[in-house]
């Protein structure tokens, strides 16, 4: 028997890292919202790696945090060791990484869904979604609960059809042995959603009193440590250490032995996985000489003995994971606490999607998160924030928010998603990014805040303290534009022991930053009056002034491409019908509908010549409509 | 679009010249001035067909009689209904059936316009169009040669071989980026510069064919320089007469120098005579002098002609003088009248033909030790481009990593110069540097 249960403007179907951002945007931004989940001791779940952040996940973080998503916040909180990496490598490709008490974070945004106004918390699963002539009208439960909606939003994770494999073991379900979800793929289908299926996995939890943690090396995290959220002022401390062991011969050797036992060689798995995180036996089969590969040993939490072996993920059978396991040094006594296994789901082609993360054929229905074809905690939720935004914009009557390729790391990848679509779980890398030296991870304050102010989701008060920041940056970059040093011995003193040529006249302060050996700190004998400014402002001063020339070059690279997205098509072309357009250029256009010429020229068979013949074929339609 | 029309034969004397028309109304503006001999309207007619009849011009007078093919969309050359006449060759009537055609309704078609409309309808790539332009544009054999070198695609696979490289070197830094907990290699700023001034001399020296790519399209140009009355004249006559291979005779940048191509070894060879200029006694002598300095810079090399049967004057001497450091044959002229100079060089009579076979020798040595052995060609003006703008790239990427810039800045300007040559043959460079990346090392967690 089915009931009405309530009324709601949006709900959000999935309380992983892209509901809870999907459902938090819609309440804060006034509307009525329910977020539902299988089990609600499974909110803001890790069930793979427990950390947050790493390369170009860390700039996503920063990203959600400065529109004002939670994410960062929570990782801030509930972190155990905290590690910028890529340091030396370029201020584009620092990233911040954490590893995070798992339980503490999921009780952190437990807590946070349940204090949020307008938000109604939910244990149930979503078995149907209805429909009204291709607009979305309700969802309903598992146990016949009917909520009337405007908009839903699916961010299921890896619940659909979920079916886990271990060796010659298949079952069906969901992450962490939590049920799947049977039902919603099939309610999809019927309104002629395509689905795909990929799959991903997830390594081994062992006992940490089995480990003997001597034989291995110990990984400390910063001393100095930078927090992901601008809000964060008490950054905490580093608490627990990981460690690093290696596989050996004998490791490959009981791989190989056994290789015939394993899913993905005998074939019983069928979905795609992700290349960047490839099981241990597929990556021994792959590059055979290779003599070891590199595992790291991650505490899950403060209050559990479990840790997470990184590098050791394994679809092969129990016994021969636990032998394998046995070869690595350090780990020859170990106790598994739970099993590597791989996970198979149903995803959406995202190609199906607007850049809003709407579907182009059902209105107020959006995808969000691993349900998209993504992979990972960061990139998840940031599509899970941009789907909340873009469905209460929409129900508010407002415009769209659509992030370019140009502004963030989360438009980048909402491009790639919905423009190219991927034949694998997408995981974001900083080499995605063609603006890289724009886009940093300490900027993105200053990129992303004027917007979540504008729609909504920071506060006066916060986007106030960014500009504030912003101004103390100009103003300091001026000072040190304006100030002249002379050669003194003590200048030069520094400068030669720096490797750097002397000074023989005056010089500008700036002029002598732009050196890349000279860091704002060692300027500071020679500069006594130098303002008292806060450590994200200094920074952002030596990397303006570093990197001037570059940061130019890409604004230059970045207005030539905004002619491009600028050059919007019309929403009913009819592609087949152009005249010169190959097939298949004609077919992928008429499947994507691009929104500009910029987006048209990244679909995956559009050639420059396809593009050629859309530039003629716009001004002829301009010319028309002139007339 | 509108239809077009042009004679699509070469300029010149024939048997036939075929005028095509291409485009919506192609029949319709044929039936206005071609009368079938079985009276049928070329509309009506099958594709592939044949038809003979007469065109007439806009009084109706009849130009010629002549075969007319029909070709139907999307089955031409250029995608379009394309209509073929076929009258008889020279210019003239040629002429008059263009200008009847466009007096008809067609426009004239602009130069590698039909092209350009089998490229836009998808009868053939970005990279095969040029080629064929540059096939129409290009004046002599070799030239053609190096189009038709393009149209196989072996720039392509040249311009790949190094794409290759420098994804491979990207793709290695974006692991070591991405990955930083991996053990991937550090490639060090050494070994970086090393890989990339590697690709940078291949890259200069594609550009530096470019160079040799014009002179194919454009003719080796070689100055003619002398004093009045030495047998310039007679020598081009002699040299064009012979080979009977004028191509064109066109007025070259400066009035004063006439172009004249004449054909060596498969070579345009573009004799740059500065006879015309004398012709008005009253000029003084000097200016003469100054045009042959001028011709001489432009020219792989310098044809000095001087009058064998007298003695050197000043003026010799200063021409003499002046070629000294340039790559010159010197012709010693009207050896028929005696020869009084001790002075190395061909000795030759334009009038007799004596010592012409010689000359012709000496040239082409000159041309072959100007020739690129080596194969590939920069032809085509947009490859030229890309090429420099990946050069840059390159250089800017070597700087950064020679002056102990950061990865992140290095990484971008290599990934530049690689989207400049994929711009070449087609290709964009995000996805592979990631497939790259993939294939080529061992990652993930």
């Amino acid at each position: 028997m089915s009931y009405i249960a309530g009324q709601y403007d949006v709900a959000v179907i999935g309380a992983g890292h892209a509901g809870i951002e999907a459902a938090l945007a819609c309440a804060r931004m006034g509307l009525k919202t329910i977020i539902f989940a299988i089990n609600l001791d499974t909110v803001g779940n890790m069930p793979c790696n427990p950390s947050i952040g790493g390369t170009g996940k860390g700039h996503l973080v920063r990203e959600i945090d400065a529109l004002g998503g939670e994410m960062g916040k929570a990782a801030d909180k509930t972190f155990l060791q905290s590690k910028m990496l890529n340091r030396g490598k370029g201020p584009a490709v620092y990233s911040i990484r954490v590893q995070s008490d798992r339980r503490k974070y999921q009780e952190y945004m437990k807590q946070t869904l349940e204090q949020q106004e307008n938000l109604h918390v939910k244990q149930a699963e979503i078995i149907n979604i209805g429909f009204d002539d291709k607009k979305v009208k309700s969802v309903t439960t598992h146990i016949g609960a009917t909520y009337h909606v405007k908009a839903a939003i699916i961010a299921s994770g890896t619940f659909l059809k979920g079916k886990v494999i271990i060796g010659d073991v298949g079952y069906e379900s969901g992450p962490d042995g939590l049920f799947p979800a049977r039902e919603l793929s099939g309610c999809l289908l019927e309104q002629g959603v395509k689905l795909m299926r990929f799959k991903t996995g997830t390594p081994s939890r062992v006992l940490a009193s089995s480990l003997d943690f001597d034989a291995m090396e110990v990984q400390k995290g910063d001393d100095k440590i930078q927090p992901f959220s601008f809000d964060t002022i008490d950054v905490g401390e580093n608490v627990v250490d990981c460690y690093v062991t290696y596989t050996n011969q004998n490791t490959h050797k009981v791989i190989m032995d056994n290789i015939h036992r394993s899913p993905l060689y005998s074939g019983v798995i069928e979905g795609v996985g992700p290349r960047y995180c490839p099981s241990i036996e597929d990556k021994v089969m792959r590059f055979k000489d290779k003599e070891r590969h590199q595992i790291f040993i991650e505490p899950m939490g403060l209050n559990t003995e479990e840790m997470y072996v990184q590098g050791m993920s394994s679809s092969l059978p129990e016994d021969v994971q636990i032998a394998m396991l046995k070869t690595i040094k350090g780990l020859e006594n170990v106790v598994v606490t739970r099993t590597a296994y791989a996970i198979e789901y149903d995803c959406v082609d995202a190609t199906q999607l607007y850049p809003t993360l709407e579907f182009k054929e059902i209105e107020g229905l959006y995808g969000a998160g691993q349900f998209n074809g993504s992979s990972g905690y960061e990139e998840a939720a940031c599509q899970g924030l941009i789907a909340g935004i873009n469905a209460a914009l929409k129900i508010k009557g407002e415009e769209p928010l659509i992030l370019g390729r140009n502004t963030s790391y989360i438009g980048t990848l909402i491009d790639d998603l919905v423009t190219k679509g991927t034949k694998e779980p997408y995981r974001m890398m900083t080499s995605r990014s063609e603006y890289r030296l724009l886009l940093r991870q300490d900027n993105a304050d200053q990129r992303m805040m004027p917007i979540g102010h504008k729609i909504g989701l920071v506060s006066d008060e916060r986007y106030e303290n960014m500009l504030k920041k912003q101004e103390m940056i100009k103003n300091e970059i001026e000072r040190l534009e304006s100030v002249t040093v002379a050669p003194s011995k003590e200048l030069n003193d520094m400068l030669e022991q720096i490797n750097t040529t002397k000074i023989t006249t005056g010089f500008k302060l700036m002029e002598l930053l732009k050196r890349p050996e000279v860091t704002y700190e060692m300027l500071e004998i020679v500069d006594k009056q130098r303002p008292n400014l806060p450590e994200s402002v200094k920074e952002q001063v030596e990397i303006t002034a570093k990197y001037e020339g570059y940061i130019k070059r890409q604004l230059a690279q970045v207005e030539a491409f905004k002619k491009l997205e600028n050059k919007k098509l019309p929403e009913d072309v009819d592609y087949m019908s152009i005249q010169g357009l190959r097939i298949e250029a004609r077919q992928k256009l008429n499947a994507i509908r691009p929104v500009s010429l910029g987006q048209a020229s990244r679909i995956t068979g559009v050639s420059p010549a396809d593009i050629a013949v859309l530039v003629i074929y716009l001004e002829q339609w301009s010319r028309k409509n002139k007339e | 679009m509108s239809t077009i029309a042009a004679i699509s034969t070469p300029f010149g004397s024939g048997g036939i010249a075929v005028i095509r028309i291409s485009g919506h109304e192609a029949f319709c503006v044929a039936d206005k001035f071609f009368v079938c001999q079985k009276a049928k309207r070329l509309f009506e007619v099958d594709a592939n067909t044949v038809h003979y009849g007469k065109v007439y011009d806009k009084d109706k007078k009849i130009i010629d009689n002549a075969v007319v093919t029909v070709f139907k969309a999307p089955h031409s050359f250029t995608g379009e209904d394309t209509v073929e006449i076929s009258c008889h060759g020279g210019i003239l009537i040629a002429k008059k059936v263009l200008k009847s055609a466009i007096d008809h309704g067609a426009v004239l078609a602009q130069r590698g316009e039909f092209t350009k409309r089998a490229f836009l309808n998808g009868k053939m790539d970005l990279s095969q169009a040029e080629g064929v332009i540059d096939l129409i544009n290009s004046v002599s054999d070799r030239g053609a040669e190096a189009a038709v070198f393009q149209l196989e695609g072996r720039l392509s696979e040249k311009i790949n071989v190094m794409r290759n490289k420098l994804l491979n070197l990207a793709a290695h830094l974006q692991a070591y980026v991405d990955f930083p907990e991996e053990e991937i290699e550090e490639l060090g700023t050494e070994n970086i510069s090393l890989l990339l001034s590697e690709i940078i001399s291949e890259c200069e020296k594609l550009i530096k064919s470019a160079d040799y790519g014009k002179i194919l399209k454009d003719g080796i140009p070689v100055a003619v320089i002398g004093k009045p009355n030495v047998g310039k004249s007679s020598l081009l006559n002699c040299l064009s007469g012979e080979e009977k291979a004028i191509v064109t005779n066109v007025a070259g940048t400066t009035r004063d120098i006439v172009e004249e191509y004449i054909s060596i070894d498969g070579f345009a060879v573009k004799l740059m005579d500065t006879a015309g200029i004398r012709k008005t006694e009253d000029l003084v002598e000097s200016i003469g002098v100054k045009k042959s300095v001028e011709a001489a810079k432009k020219a792989s090399f310098v044809l000095a002609v001087f009058d064998g049967s007298k003695p050197f004057d000043n003026e010799d001497r200063e021409i003499l003088d002046f070629i000294k450091d340039k790559k010159a044959l010197i012709v010693l002229n009207k050896s028929d009248l005696g020869s009084v100079n001790n002075i190395n060089g061909i000795k030759m009579s334009a009038k007799s033909g004596e010592g012409f076979d010689e000359l012709i020798e000496q040239m082409k040595e000159m041309i072959s030790s100007g020739e690129n052995k080596d194969g590939e060609v920069i032809t085509n003006e947009r490859h030229y481009e890309c090429l420099v703008k990946c050069l840059k790239h390159l250089n800017e990427a070597f700087s950064a990593a020679k002056g102990g810039m950061m990865l992140d800045m290095i990484g971008i300007d290599i990934e530049l110069s690689i989207e400049a040559l994929g711009e070449i043959v087609g290709l964009t460079v995000s996805e592979e540097i990631v497939d790259k990346v993939f294939h080529n090392f061992c990652l993930g967690k």
